[in-house]
């Protein structure tokens, strides 16, 4: 019983909510958030992590209150009638809980169950539902033994055993392989299509929000935009222009270069060449971009993305972070062409389960390297034991000259690791981590003071010296952990999947920084399942499945996947394509049956 | 070496600010111990001071009278019913109101005046016999009293056997100072186990075991710089019940401080070593709290702490050899009320040594192996 | 849909709610049933555990005072001497060592191999002809309660040998008053009849608490409760079906504990068996309950794990009744046995096993277990509602 076209089927005024967490101080998730959803149509919620995308869709759901302003969902107000939109809606969170010891058929029937759908209407609806997940030949698989992309399809058909008003999905493709993402919202667009459901869904991925009807922007609980995709690209029209960079740099070092510049909005590497979106309608004509220390420019104008339209508002709104370049305090010795990382047929397995299978690579010093793939491919997994924290199966493993198998202890005082999530002590100041690890890597007395008070001015903590690292805005924790990494002067730094989930603005100030390293001799060495950030590297490697697909300069695998169809391809579509030859081949199909 | 030991003081300096900088950490560390110190040494005694018992006196005669005097006036017993019928008896029994029933026969200060010797008649409700054998051992005493002055009063030949009671080391043979010696084990063993074993899951949880992976911390350091802070931790726990003991209950303590902290010291590193092997198996805190769980209830209640180890069958007995309590128990019960010196308690300390060398290792082994 | 006001409705749109939920409720059943079957940990902690606990703790513990090793220093050799020590090794309590000097005897209850000294004097027959022999004792008090149960049957042998003098014609009076003691329920003088049905509470209680913090717990940290939570299901139904299943494991690790008393350790089950079974229900519901409140509550398993912990083990075992009495404790500790339901149980159980079905007992006592069932079900339902904060 679905409403009409182009009511509102999910209504916001002014609605608020924070939340207090131990010992951290309030964030506030929403703050006055008004928006409309339409009904018969698939709307996305954007923003980076901390935007409040998945606080607004539990309040939506029934399952948080809000503090203050109202939410009415099919015209009952969520605070009030919480369980009767829940009779009404289907909603699917970010991590669907789905029971691991249970088959998938057995997941389905639950929910069947729970929403009281008869055997008859069952009868009707699985088959169609079986067919568009293709989980069909993995009915009595156990829910557990499914590959990332599978589980968040099993997720999928939970939550449509029947039809509802409407769909809520949180974040349903973050760090799903760009085949299944691709194939989910092929899902999802059918059903708006074919069948006129309502789907609110909230993503991360900018480029996503493209291909949907409407898009409501939120950034840190505020609405940044409402609207049709192409009138938010539109702010940054007549502003964005494709450049070459000058011969004698790279396209990463003058893109760093450029954002540096008061008039430019954003500059992103984008296929070998620089995106520049500018502050004001300029016609480059005039040549704003020229200049003495720029060189001169080729640039062609380019048709505005999403992303340029978001970068143009957020720019409008927020402080933006002119990140520092990190200076290094005593300069690396420069080794232009050693190995700084070597892999030979690196093997890792799990019982019976092989995580990573036979993984060739090599990094040379100063080399800026990404490891690129979807969850479970391996690239954790590799990750960790190139840092020492897990042993290999087999294979050679050598980083910064010592062989990692053999004498760990060795390796690690040359290199530097930030984990994912924030993992150093919350309840110790920023003082007192840093002089932890500095002990922790032999620095003693002088030297040690020396390090903390580089590690503070660089990365600009003096300010929060003495604040427990648990209460420090989100930015600050991931540069004291970048810090701490830095404080024993390594070769080589490692940072698993530093950018997931990060605000733009937050993610382009951390490359500035790498690259900033980059260019004073630090290997840096960076996983992410962001398949443009690729661009910012000098070589990568595409993993799926525990193996390597491709490597190699980002321009050279772009260029190796171009098909007289697709002449210029993104890194996404290189990736798909690499992966669905791959597979083709049987090898992935192989592994495919491994992993799953 | 000198980096080795430089580590391991930066981690345990480390834990211990993480620890204390939480109040809610601080609070945790010491008010339980003491806290339930005072309660169950309050709690934990096998002595009776407040026993209900009915009386069916078929004599009602002076001498009768007078031995109820005696039960009364012991400050232990409380007549709560005079009955009149042996039926009734089953029914104070029964519902629990009174522990004892005393039966006085009708011909009592006939057969007392005659020579013959009267019999008093002892009902006591054995669903608890421990409880049911100590009231009756307290009426014994009050009978013998009676018996004595009875003689004295009527100028009767005495009893020609009379047994004089001394006990040593705890005079009044009370109870509880068996008891709280062993608490002070027994308490400490909870928390530093429990703590130990959770600390490492709750790093490897929140990640910061990964970041401590990745410097030049050997897996044996990371343990030492785990273990030292929770061995100060129990010994000051220790320390809490220690002074609940002495200063609360004044149980005199008459052995030597260093005799029992040198004990305390190995109990210690036995209590951490098991700690740490628990916490490289289990891979979440909530696994770690389990294990440490399992492991604390045999130890506790197979520790000689509340029932004689000597009851025990065999099979039994070797497996509290394993049980670091147990010797923790033994060695602060015999330095406490016994003040023996260290060269008596060697018996102790090696095992707890041979526990904490095993433990360690293998942890130290799990540690390095298993690192997922 | 118009969202009609009318809030009366027929007798079947009633009829069908009540169905859909039934179905609803045997979803989840079925659901945990089929978890509990594929992941036995639940299994091993609602059946393997307790009997291993009760099997372990009933060898284990026992405050029987037999066997004692008793020294006894014979320094007279008379006839009178001879008979009194003969007196003291019938007696089946003690297994004794005779030394000829206190020293040796002292040296035999330091070194830890008696429990006890009895002296014999060396002029013992010349005072009992004079009318007055006096032996003494000398306990280790390291063990008091033991010590003091010695006591009492080294008195009980002397008197024995006394009263066999004087009936023997030797004009030797044992006191004016002698004491005869009758232990009701507990003929054998065993103190597993009343350990055993303490450990089986103890046991029970520590075992329903884990097990469903551990469940609850499991659940808030996979995720699956946020997306149960918007379907039709009410969080009552998510209780029952979570609690069924547990209720009946943890019943069928119950009956195994009580088939352990009866036929492991002999303990007579005087009582009927449907009064212990209806008794144990209440009790494993409140279990359940405790678990249930304090993990939905905290939803932080390791301060659920912390908190079953303090408020069931350490206080079932110290402050339930069954090894140490509850009347010598004083009043503020008293108070705190009142609100802990394992007291309650012990008392049920120590009366249904030894005594029978004493109404007079079982039904206050069932009566405030039925009462703490039913305010913690109300908590468990107050405390997970279906919020996320």
């Amino acid at each position: 019983m679905n409403a009409p076209a182009g009511e509102p089927i999910l209504l916001t005024h002014e609605l608020c909510r924070q939340f207090v967490r131990g010992d951290e101080p309030p964030v506030k998730a929403l703050d006055g958030i008004s928006i409309q959803v339409r009904s018969r149509a698939l709307t996305a919620l954007v923003g980076p992590d901390g935007a409040g995308k998945t606080t607004l869709l539990r309040i939506a759901a029934g399952l948080l209150l809000p503090d203050s302003g109202q939410m009415h969902v099919l015209g009952l107000d969520a605070a009030k009638e919480p369980q009767r939109i829940q009779d009404r809606i289907s909603y699917m969170p970010q991590r669907f809980g789905l029971y691991e010891d249970l088959t998938v058929s057995e997941n389905v029937d639950l929910y069947a169950d729970l929403h009281g759908v008869t055997p008859a209407q069952r009868a009707q609806r699985y088959p169609r539902l079986m067919e568009m997940t293709a989980l069909e030949p993995f009915r009595d698989r156990l829910a557990g033994r499914l590959s990332g992309g599978m589980k968040q399809k099993l997720g999928l058909a939970c939550t449509l055993v029947r039809s509802p008003e409407l769909l809520l999905l949180d974040e349903p493709t973050v760090g799903v392989d760009p085949l299944s993402r691709k194939e989910l919202w092929a899902i999802v667009r059918t059903l708006v299509d074919e069948q006129g459901l309502t789907v609110l869904l909230s993503t991360s991925y900018l480029d996503e929000a493209e291909h949907c009807g409407q898009v409501i922007v939120l950034h840190h609980g505020r609405v940044l935009a409402q609207g049709e995709p192409a009138g938010i690209s539109a702010a940054a029209a007549d502003r964005v222009y494709l450049a070459s960079p000058p011969t004698n740099r790279s396209a990463r070092a003058w893109q760093a270069q450029l954002l540096d510049e008061p008039g430019v909005v954003d500059a992103v590497p984008d296929g070998g060449r620089v995106r520049i979106v500018l502050s004001e309608k300029a016609e480059l004509a005039h040549d704003p971009l020229q200049g003495p220390a720029l060189g001169s420019v080729s640039a062609t104008p380019a048709a505005p993305r999403f992303e340029d339209g978001f970068m143009v508002l957020l720019r409008r709104q927020a402080e933006h972070e002119r990140a520092a370049k990190i200076a290094l305090q005593h300069p690396l010795e420069t080794h232009a062409g050693e190995t700084a990382v070597h892999v030979r047929d690196l093997v890792r397995r799990f019982g019976a389960f092989t995580a990573v299978n036979h993984v060739n690579f090599e990094v040379k010093r100063g080399g800026l390297f990404g490891l690129l793939g979807p969850n479970g491919a391996g690239k954790t997994t590799t990750f960790r034991m190139l840092c020492g924290l897990l042993p290999a199966s087999g294979g050679e493993l050598r980083v910064a000259g010592a062989d990692v198998r053999q004498s760990r202890a060795e390796a690690r005082a040359r290199l530097g690791y930030v984990a994912q999530k924030f993992s150093l002590y919350g309840p110790l100041s920023v003082v007192e981590n840093l002089e932890f690890f500095a002990s922790a890597y032999g620095l003693r007395g002088a030297q040690k003071r020396e390090r903390v008070q580089w590690a503070m001015s660089q990365f600009e903590l003096e300010a929060h010296a003495r604040e427990p690292s648990i209460q420090l805005p989100g930015g600050y924790k991931q540069r004291l952990a970048m810090a701490a990494a830095l404080l024993h002067e390594p070769e080589i730094l490692f940072l698993d999947e530093p950018t997931s989930g990060a605000d733009p603005l937050a993610r382009r100030a951390f490359w500035r920084r790498i690259t900033a390293l980059a260019e004073q001799g630090v290997t840096v060495i960076v996983t992410t399942h962001f398949m443009q950030e690729a661009e910012y590297c000098d070589r990568i490697a595409i993993m799926d499945a525990g193996q390597i697909l491709a490597q190699g300069a980002p321009g050279d695998i772009r260029r190796a996947a171009a098909t007289t169809d697709q002449p210029e391809p993104t890194m996404e579509d290189a990736f798909i394509r690499v992966v669905e030859q791959a597979r083709a081949r049987g090898t992935g199909a192989q592994q495919a049956g491994a992993a799953a | 070496m000198l980096d080795a030991l430089l580590r391991i003081i930066a981690l345990t300096r480390k834990e211990l600010l993480a620890v204390l900088k939480d109040r809610r950490a601080r609070m945790s560390l010491l008010v339980p111990p003491i806290v339930q110190g005072l309660v169950f040494g309050y709690a934990a005694t096998y002595d009776l001071n407040h026993v209900p018992y009915a009386v069916l006196d078929q004599s009602r005669s002076a001498a009768s009278r007078q031995l109820l005097a005696a039960l009364d006036g012991s400050g232990v017993f409380e007549r709560i019913a005079d009955i009149q019928r042996t039926d009734d008896i089953r029914d104070l029994i029964d519902s629990r109101k009174a522990l004892l029933v005393v039966q006085i026969a009708q011909d009592f200060e006939r057969r007392l005046a005659s020579g013959q010797g009267a019999t008093l008649q002892v009902i006591a409700d054995g669903r608890n016999s421990n409880t049911a054998a100590t009231a009756s051992g307290y009426v014994n005493s009050a009978v013998a009293a009676f018996n004595a002055r009875w003689q004295l009063d009527h100028a009767l030949p005495g009893p020609v056997v009379h047994i004089t009671n001394r006990a040593w080391f705890n005079p009044n043979l009370e109870t509880r100072w068996n008891m709280l010696p062993g608490m002070i084990g027994t308490l400490t063993l909870i928390q530093t186990m429990m703590l130990t074993a959770m600390s490492v899951a709750r790093e490897r949880e929140q990640g910061t075991f990964d970041q401590l992976l990745v410097t030049p911390f050997r897996p044996y350091e990371i343990m030492a710089g785990k273990a030292l802070p929770s061995m100060l931790v129990g010994l000051v726990q220790a320390t809490g019940v220690l002074l609940v003991a002495q200063l609360w209950f004044r149980i005199p303590f008459e052995g030597s401080l260093f005799t029992l902290y040198t004990g305390l010291l190995f109990f210690l590193l036995a209590a951490v070593g098991m700690g740490l092997l628990l916490s490289s198996i289990a891979a979440t805190m909530q696994q770690a709290m389990l294990y440490s769980l399992l492991l604390i209830m045999p130890f506790s209640l197979l520790s000689g702490l509340t029932t004689p180890l000597s009851n025990m069958p065999g099979i039994l007995q070797y497996f509290t050899a394993l049980n670091p309590l147990r010797y923790a128990i033994d060695i602060a019960r015999r330095v406490y009320l016994e003040g023996v010196g260290l060269s008596v308690v060697t018996g102790d300390l090696w095992p707890l040594a041979l526990i904490a060398a095993v433990t360690l290792t293998a942890a130290s082994w799990m540690f390095t192996n298993r690192m997922q | 849909m118009n969202a009609s006001a009318d809030t009366r409705l027929t007798k079947t749109a009633r009829l069908a709610r009540l169905r859909a939920k039934a179905a609803r409720v045997r979803a989840l059943i079925v659901k945990e049933t089929r978890q509990i079957v594929r992941d036995p940990s639940s299994v091993a902690i609602g059946i393997i555990l307790p009997v291993i606990l009760i099997l372990l703790f009933g060898f284990g513990l026992s405050l029987d005072v037999k066997n004692v090793p008793l020294a006894v220093d014979l320094e007279d050799s008379s006839f009178e001497a001879g008979e009194l020590l003969a007196s003291l090794q019938l007696s089946p309590y003690f297994h004794t060592r005779v030394t000829r000097s206190m020293p040796a005897a002292q040296e035999l209850m330091l070194t830890g191999r008696a429990d006890g000294i009895v002296r014999i004097p060396g002029d013992f027959a010349r005072q009992v002809h004079a009318g007055n022999a006096a032996i003494e004792l000398v306990m280790h008090g390291g063990d008091a309660n033991r010590a003091r149960i010695i006591q009492g049957y080294v008195a009980g042998a002397v008197g024995a040998w006394a009263a066999r003098q004087a009936a023997e014609g030797r004009a030797m009076t044992a006191g004016p008053v002698s004491v005869q003691t009758r232990l009701w329920f507990n003929d054998a003088n065993d103190s597993h009849y009343f350990l055993v049905p303490g450990l089986i509470v103890l046991v029970m209680t520590l075992i329903g608490g884990l097990l469903t913090a551990m469940v609850m717990a499991r659940e808030w940290e996979r995720g699956t409760l946020e997306s149960l939570f918007v379907t039709p299901v009410r969080s009552d139904e998510i209780l029952l079906g979570k609690t069924v299943p547990y209720f009946l494991l943890g019943m069928i690790g119950l009956v195994l504990c009580v088939l352990s008393a009866k036929f492991l350790f002999h303990v007579p089950l005087r009582g009927t068996l449907p009064v212990l079974l209806a008794a144990s229900t209440l009790y494993v519901l409140v279990a359940l309950g405790i678990g249930l409140v304090i993990s939905s509550a905290v939803k932080n398993q390791l301060v659920a794990s912390q908190l079953v912990m303090l408020v069931t083990f350490m206080p079932a075992f110290m402050l339930s009744g069954f090894l140490f009495d509850l009347r010598s404790m004083p009043m503020a500790i008293r108070l705190i046995t009142f609100g802990l339901p394992a007291r309650y149980y012990v008392a049920l159980l120590q009366t249904v096993f030894l005594a029978g079905d004493v109404w007079r007992v079982i039904i206050p006592n069932a009566a405030v277990l039925g009462v703490m069932a039913a305010l913690l079900a109300l908590g468990s339902r107050a405390a997970s509602r279906k919020r996320l904060l």
